[in-house]
């Protein structure tokens, strides 16, 4: 429950003085030795939702790492700052992290306007950011970690699929107005043309936007026979619950989202979601011993018996661990050490077996498709037989056999 | 077409709803209500508390959130704003404060997640308030379907509206009221209790935002902050329609609504925002004193 970020023990110790500052002084102490390791979230403001869990998950993974004997023998503390939901303050953030707390290595961020608020301070400072959540690709940096999935995860196998399993020919494309969904929409737009369908309408409206009546009719009016949605945060409930009340069926004209997750399916109830799909590589319905045993861990950890998990949270889990083990090779917490021995390093995280590329600094992650059910769950209607290469300039035309973001850097793009 | 309009009409609706409030607080007191908004998210949460906890559904809530809401409203009267009459800046400023507050106090779930206590219902997330069956998906009526949902909603606006317009207008107090958003000073010179009167304003004000609460809960997002967004469209409406006259808003909220929905149906719904901000900007430059309003004395 506490942290050793010093806002967050303010305000602890302003409510329980007594009941806090015992175990905060013991920590302390015996963190005489500790790898201090950096978590930078947004704990207040409109992101702090999401921010907060995935903070919850690096810690929790600390915590078990701690529970295991720590990392090359030393124990791992986390010191958590808050982004406060604005990239300038990001920025700040990890200048602090970095320089004052001397601190190598931060696992944070969450959309992309902090990560490239932060990158400069990352790379001038050489440090190394660990980022967990999938994102739009386009970028290469060798100071970042990039553990969540990119397009061609998310949409390789996604827009195939659906034309020739569903059977659909007419897609309209709808986002909210920013670089993710308008870079997914451009490599969907690719997808769509290959796979022999075509694309009638390509929508956006602004974050947060919560009035769909409109877009929704469109939609109706279009003649489209699936909905491809890179819509993102608390728009999807009003999306999906206008999309059903305008008699909208997810049978006949599903929506198909790359960002809708449990979290927003519980919040729109799942009556509105039900025979809709999603593509990432992570539900909280797989079905191992593994992912079992992580979301009981993470209920526990967080307190809360209903917790949901989900694809975000999920890599914010893992790729701690591929911190510990890249350290531990390199017998160094630098990040010159995690640079050169993360390359390769495997771990079986809670959605599978997963690996960071040596060459692009991604992870190789199993594309997932999953049908959301009438109980908030997914059932996984495909996977991939094996985690899939990440190419991040996939809009550009990256193949496997034709990298384009190396160790060496990125490769020149006509845009 | 005629779908259109619906849309439309109910986008209005809810602006209305939002701005009944408004309208009478800032008539007879002339405190413009930052915490409006925060109003309207309480009572999204008693929907979703009164589901979670007593399994009520949402007609159930309608009433509940009024209740609660409008003795929230009168402690707040009682508290900030009747310290600071006349002190329009102030006032801002407090409510501003007051909004600030509620919204920290629904997300650390009152204080009790520093003691690692967990409220369901509560917190910084996204709240689900189920809907029920018969006002999800759309009803056939004569040959076009209709949005259920939206047409609930635009019924009870109708209603709410009908209820405000009788106890202004049909009722001792409501005269008192009018009297009031008049000339304060005379009506109190005529032996009206400004003050009690006042703080019925405010509590039935904040009862009319806690029901729309209610009725954005079951088809926009349920978070702390959902109120701020709401309440912005409304100052408008407060400010098209003229200080403290219910045909000011009834009027603006519609037509605003209206243009809305047929400039995103031609064209998208950022261009018919900006045109509606556009339209407003406008329409103050020309009337300085709104649409529909009284001549001062």
């Amino acid at each position: 429950m506490l942290t050793s970020s010093r806002r967050k023990l303010l305000v602890s110790s302003a409510a329980t003085v007594a009941a806090v500052a015992t175990p905060t002084w013991m920590r302390s102490a015996l963190a005489a030795d500790a790898i201090k390791v950096g978590a930078l979230y947004s704990q207040t403001g409109g992101l702090s939702i999401v921010e907060k869990m995935l903070a919850n998950a690096v810690r929790m993974a600390v915590t078990e790492i701690n529970a295991a004997g720590g990392v090359m023998g030393r124990p791992v503390e986390v010191v958590l700052e808050d982004g406060a939901s604005d990239p300038k303050t990001f920025n700040e953030k990890a200048s602090k992290l970095i320089t004052r707390d001397r601190i190598e290595t931060v696992f944070g961020c969450h959309t992309s306007a902090s990560r490239k608020a932060v990158l400069p301070v990352f790379e001038r400072r050489n440090a190394m950011l660990f980022y967990q959540t999938h994102y739009e690709g386009f970028e290469c940096s060798k100071n970042v970690v990039y553990s969540g999935a990119v397009a061609n995860q998310q949409l390789g196998n996604y827009i195939p699929w659906i034309v020739q399993k569903l059977g659909k020919k007419k897609f309209f494309i709808v986002g909210s107005n920013y670089v993710y969904p308008r870079e997914m929409a451009k490599v969907s737009k690719k997808l769509i043309e290959q796979s022999g369908a075509s694309w009638v309408a390509d929508e956006y409206l602004e974050l947060g936007h919560s009035e769909w009546a409109s877009m929704v009719r469109k939609i109706k009016e279009s003649g489209a026979d699936v909905v491809l949605s890179n819509v993102v945060g608390d728009s999807l409930v009003a999306f999906y619950r206008e999309y059903k009340n305008q008699g909208m069926s997810q049978t006949t004209v599903p929506i198909c989202a790359t960002v809708t997750s449990e979290i927003e399916i519980a919040a729109m109830g799942a009556e509105y979601a039900a025979g809709s799909y999603t593509s990432v590589p992570y539900f909280m319905s797989i079905d191992s011993p593994a992912n079992k045993s992580f979301i009981e861990r993470y209920r526990k950890f967080v307190n809360d018996p209903k917790a949901v998990t989900y694809h975000s949270l999920e890599a914010a889990y893992f790729q701690v661990f591929l911190w510990k083990q890249a350290v531990e090779a390199g017998k160094s917490t630098s990040a010159d050490a995690i640079r050169a021995h993360i390359g390769g390093q495997t771990y079986d995280a809670p959605g599978g077996k997963v690996r960071i590329d040596p060459e692009s600094l991604h992870a190789w992650v199993t594309p997932r498709i999953g049908q959301w059910q009438a109980d908030g769950q997914s059932k996984v209607v495909d996977a991939a037989a094996q985690p899939v290469r990440p190419l991040p300039y996939f809009a550009y035309g990256e193949t496997d056999s034709a990298l384009m973001c190396t160790r060496k850097g990125a490769a020149q793009v006509k845009v | 077409m005629l779908d259109v309009l619906l849309i439309g009409l109910s986008v209005g609706s809810i602006l209305l709803l939002v701005s009944l409030g408004l309208v009478i607080i800032y008539g007879a007191m002339g405190v413009v209500n930052m915490a409006h908004g925060e109003m309207v998210m309480v009572g999204a949460y008693v929907a979703v508390l009164t589901q979670i906890w007593l399994g009520w559904s949402l007609y159930a809530a309608l009433p509940i959130a009024f209740v609660i809401t409008a003795l929230l409203g009168l402690l707040i009267e009682r508290c900030v704003v009747r310290k600071l009459y006349g002190r329009l800046g102030d006032t801002l400023l407090a409510t501003w404060g007051v909004a600030i507050l509620v919204q920290q106090f629904v997300r650390l779930e009152g204080g009790l997640s520093f003691f690692g206590m967990h409220v369901q219902g509560l917190g910084p997330g996204l709240q689900n308030m189920p809907v029920p069956a018969e006002l999800q998906g759309a009803i056939s009526l004569a040959g076009t379907s209709i949005n259920a949902y939206r047409a609930f909603i635009v019924l009870s606006t109708l209603l709410l509206t009908t209820a405000t317009w009788w106890v202004l207008y049909r009722t001792r107090v409501g005269m008192q009221v009018r009297a009031i958003i008049r000339n304060p000073r005379m009506a109190a010179a005529c032996g009206i209790d400004v003050q009690r009167i006042n703080a019925w304003t405010f509590a039935f004000g904040a009862g009319l935002a806690g029901v729309t609460g209610v009725l954005v809960a079951g088809f926009k997002t349920v978070s702390p902050d959902m109120g701020t967004s709401l309440v912005v469209d409304s100052f408008l409406v407060v400010v098209a329609g003229g200080v403290g006259s219910l045909l000011g808003a009834v009027a603006t909220a519609i037509g605003l609504g209206e243009i809305n929905g047929v400039l995103a149906a031609l064209s998208n719904d950022i261009v018919a925002r900006a045109a509606m901000f556009g339209l407003v900007i406008l329409l103050i430059v020309i009337r300085p004193q709104g649409l529909f309003s009284f001549k001062g004395r």
